[in-house]
């Protein structure tokens, strides 16, 4: 058999962006809450925000700390599997990337190393000042990389020179035709994931009637935020459709399984699409609803797939369903947030165990739909590295072997599954152990055994492998 | 030629990006490196937490360094990764255990010496892929234009073996003079008699390299002995760092081992560096031939002399924030 190097390095590159991408769509939302609730605590005092403060601090330590080691891994992905497409694309990629480095990464790490031991060594409003750092610096790293990433779907502000990338304007490159609404879209998808995490841990206490207070401060601010982020994820996702519709017709075709291009183009529900008969099996569709959508009127013309050459389609069948299972989840998220938010206003949320329940089983599906999403836009850009200028056959590493780039990706698959699930199994602890009584809080310094920093004072884990065993 | 030589000041800022990142990210590693040797838990608990709230900021230079590259010249990243692929994979590896080892250890209970031996193995792996790297800069590349047309284990030789045992020894240098400075009792007793140790292995290390190096490499024996008459400097201020740091430790200063072990590194580096100007990528490609357009290392350039002060201004603020001994205790947030 023939190893192929270009395949190898597509499913290693998917592998580890994948990998990377769900811990940061956690930790901006999550760098937000904690930035919110330190203020909260500095200006009231209330000691239940400082406590979960530090609970979620924890949390978040663990899964920066994974955000921050498999993204090491991202800087170099481009130069080790990618380097044609790196060296020519080196003049736009180089400088944003360094960018994002000098504004954003230096100021997440240091002030991170502030934020979990600082506590005690710090002035409290300059502890507040580093949650804030950290927040702002998940943000400002989330423009650049995603301006690096829309610019390879929505190519502007350069002109190709012998197969380089050559600068015309910073700014339409930067500020390029996608820019704008995949930042909106994955902003969004951050608070919400982030807002599903803590709701669904505290909906999980509260049905069995741990840390009431706290749990319910806590429930309540999600689902303020989530009954306003949903709905309007539903529409920034909509304005991004139509974005890339303008830009790049033959994605769309793909997520919406239209092979012809015709006037009046259904919504298909279900379907099964077949690339080889360019066709769809099984197909479920409402009439004229997909030109709707698409074009605001019953009859616009939508293209269709066959428009384009066989060689400049996406694969259909993973672009057509990762998107009906964002689409669904994000269905699913808006009813969840209202149905809590109506039971809010009734002042009945705390009592109505089984939406409790419902939210406590809600935090890995955001996580589901975010990968989901990106297997749209990245699958459906194929077979383009970047859109219309490069393909990914001339983009790959001319010296790399098939067998170099399987060793390596099996070796990455063994190193993040030891990594990843004890990740999982220490997250696991934290959120068994809950964050610390209210009323210790002023006596805790003194109570606490001699144990090294780190995110987990030693006598939660302590109390819960009894817990446990 | 322009009024100012773009490329040259990014030499100057990639060469102290990478200077940063090797003094900082090789003391933590080198506190890895020095993990199982240590005397108990209690001091490896301390040696950890001396790095702990710091190690993630030190670890960013090399991100700097990786997308820097790319940005000022892009042939260096675009050689060296397909180059080191599996070296630059065993680096990577090792950051990343190295890194989780951090919040996992402490909340490992029983299992906590796992995490040991996975943040001594990471510590001691990168640092070895890193002197490697160093190695297959000396040695040079076969490229065809900016493409790598070499083989998967061209970088692995018997020189790049010992350059790469060379920066885990240094590495272990840097981290045992820091451990001096940050611990007290046991611990800093245990590294004041494993440090002269070190240095010893590291001078060892030095003389193989400066000899090997000009042997090996015509275009490096041509070089050095043609400047001899003001080159032997470097290898007589080596000498006299290295015996000062021999005398600061009989002394028991606690902070000038750290300091001179710093100059040493600094020595090593601008000797490597005169060493292979002005090829950026041996034996073929200059900097300026590795370089990217005006246009962009102008547009970065801005933004960098900018921010690098203040990057560094509160970087130096977060280790006064945690300067001074630290226990093997303390708190956890």
């Amino acid at each position: 058999m023939e190893l192929d190097p270009l395949l190898l390095s597509r499913i290693q590159f998917a592998f580890v962006v994948s990998f990377h991408a769900i811990f940061p769509v956690f930790t901006i939302g999550l760098a937000s809450y904690i930035a919110v609730l330190e203020a909260i605590a500095f200006r009231t005092g209330d000691p239940v925000y400082q406590k979960l403060s530090q609970f979620w601090i924890r949390i978040f330590a663990i899964v920066f700390g994974m955000g921050v080691v498999s993204g090491i891994v991202m800087a170099f992905q481009f130069g080790t599997n990618w380097s044609v497409f790196a060296y020519s694309s080196a003049n736009f990629l180089g400088p944003v990337l360094s960018y994002e480095v000098v504004t954003a990464f230096f100021l997440e790490a240091t002030f991170l190393g502030i934020l979990l031991f600082g506590r005690d060594k710090v002035p409290p409003g300059l502890h507040l000042f580093a949650a804030c750092m950290v927040a702002i610096g998940t943000f400002i790293s989330s423009f650049w990389i995603l301006s690096a990433n829309s610019w390879m779907h929505t190519p502007a502000g350069i002109e190709m020179v012998d197969g380089l990338v050559q600068m015309t304007s910073w700014r339409e490159a930067i500020f390029n035709a996608s820019l704008p609404y995949r930042f909106s879209h994955m902003a969004l998808a951050s608070f919400i994931t982030g807002g599903f995490v803590v709701a669904g841990v505290s909906a999980w206490y509260l049905v069995r009637g741990r840390n009431p207070r706290s749990s319910r401060k806590a429930l309540r601010m999600c689902i303020v935020m989530l009954a306003v982020a949903t709905p309007l994820q539903l529409l920034v996702g909509d304005l991004h459709g139509l974005n890339t519709l303008e830009h790049q017709p033959i994605k769309v075709a793909a997520m919406e399984g239209h092979w012809e291009t015709r006037q009046g183009a259904p919504l298909i529900l279900f379907a099964i699409p077949d690339s080889e008969a360019e066709t769809n099996h099984f197909e479920i569709a409402i009439p004229r609803l997909g030109s709707l959508i698409l074009t605001h009127s019953l009859d616009g013309e939508v293209q269709g797939l066959t428009s384009v050459p066989a060689e400049d389609r996406p694969p259909v069948g993973p672009v057509f369903w990762s998107f009906r299972i964002m689409v669904g989840l994000g269905m699913l998220f808006i009813f969840v947030s209202l149905a809590g938010a109506w039971q809010l206003w009734r002042g009945r949320l705390f009592e109505s165990t089984r939406l409790l329940k419902l939210i406590s089983l809600m935090p890995p599906l955001p996580f589901i739909a975010v990968l989901a999403g990106w297997f749209v836009t990245e699958i459906g850009r194929q077979p383009w590295i970047i859109y219309g200028l490069l393909r990914i056959e001339d983009a790959v590493t001319p010296s790399l072997s098939g067998w170099m780039a399987l060793a390596t990706l099996l070796g990455y698959i063994a190193v993040y599954a030891v990594v990843f699930s004890a990740g999982l199994i220490y997250l696991r602890r934290v959120i068994l152990a809950g964050p610390d009584p209210i009323e210790a809080a002023d006596d805790d310094r003194a109570a606490r055994p001699k144990r090294p920093w780190s995110a987990v004072p030693a006598g939660a884990v302590e109390l819960n492998s009894q817990r446990e065993s | 030629m322009e009024l100012i030589d773009l490329t040259l000041i990014w030499v100057g800022i990639i060469g102290l990006g990478v200077f940063m990142y090797v003094l900082m990210d090789g003391f933590d590693l080198g506190v890895g490196i020095l993990f199982p040797f240590a005397p108990d838990d209690e001091s490896r608990d301390a040696m950890m937490n001396s790095v702990a709230p710091v190690w993630d900021g030190n670890e960013t230079w090399l991100v700097l360094g990786g997308a820097g590259l790319l940005a000022a010249f892009p042939m260096i990243y675009a050689v060296f990764l397909p180059a080191l692929y599996l070296g630059v994979f065993l680096l990577l590896a090792g950051l990343i255990f190295r890194g989780v080892a951090f919040e996992f250890r402490f909340k490992a209970g029983s299992q906590r010496h796992w995490w040991d031996r996975a943040f001594f193995g990471g510590s001691t792996v990168a640092s070895f892929a890193q002197g490697a790297v160093v190695g297959a800069y000396i040695q040079g590349f076969e490229t065809d234009g900016f493409r790598y047309v070499g083989g998967a284990f061209d970088w692995l030789t018997p020189f790049t073996l010992m350059t790469g045992l060379g920066v885990v020894a240094g590495y272990a240098l840097l981290g045992v003079t820091w451990t001096i400075l940050k611990t007290e009792g046991r611990t800093q007793q245990w590294a004041f008699r494993l440090a002269p140790w070190l240095l010893g292995i590291v001078l060892g290390f030095f003389v193989l390299v400066s000899l090997w190096t000009p042997l090996a490499h015509e275009r490096v024996m041509s070089r050095w002995f043609d400047n001899l008459s003001w080159l032997w400097l470097f290898p007589a201020l080596t000498l006299i760092m290295a015996l000062a740091v021999f005398h600061w430790l009989r002394k028991r200063a606690e902070a000038l081992p750290f300091i001179g072990s710093m100059a040493l590194f600094a020595l090593f580096y601008i000797g490597l560096l005169i060493t292979q100007w002005p090829y950026a990528v041996p034996p073929d490609h200059t900097f300026w031939d590795a370089a990217s357009d005006p246009g962009s290392q102008l547009f970065l350039l801005v933004g960098v002399l900018f921010l690098i002060p203040i990057i560094l201004g509160y970087t130096a603020w977060t280790y006064w924030v945690f300067r001074g001994k630290v226990g093997s205790g303390g708190y956890g947030h």
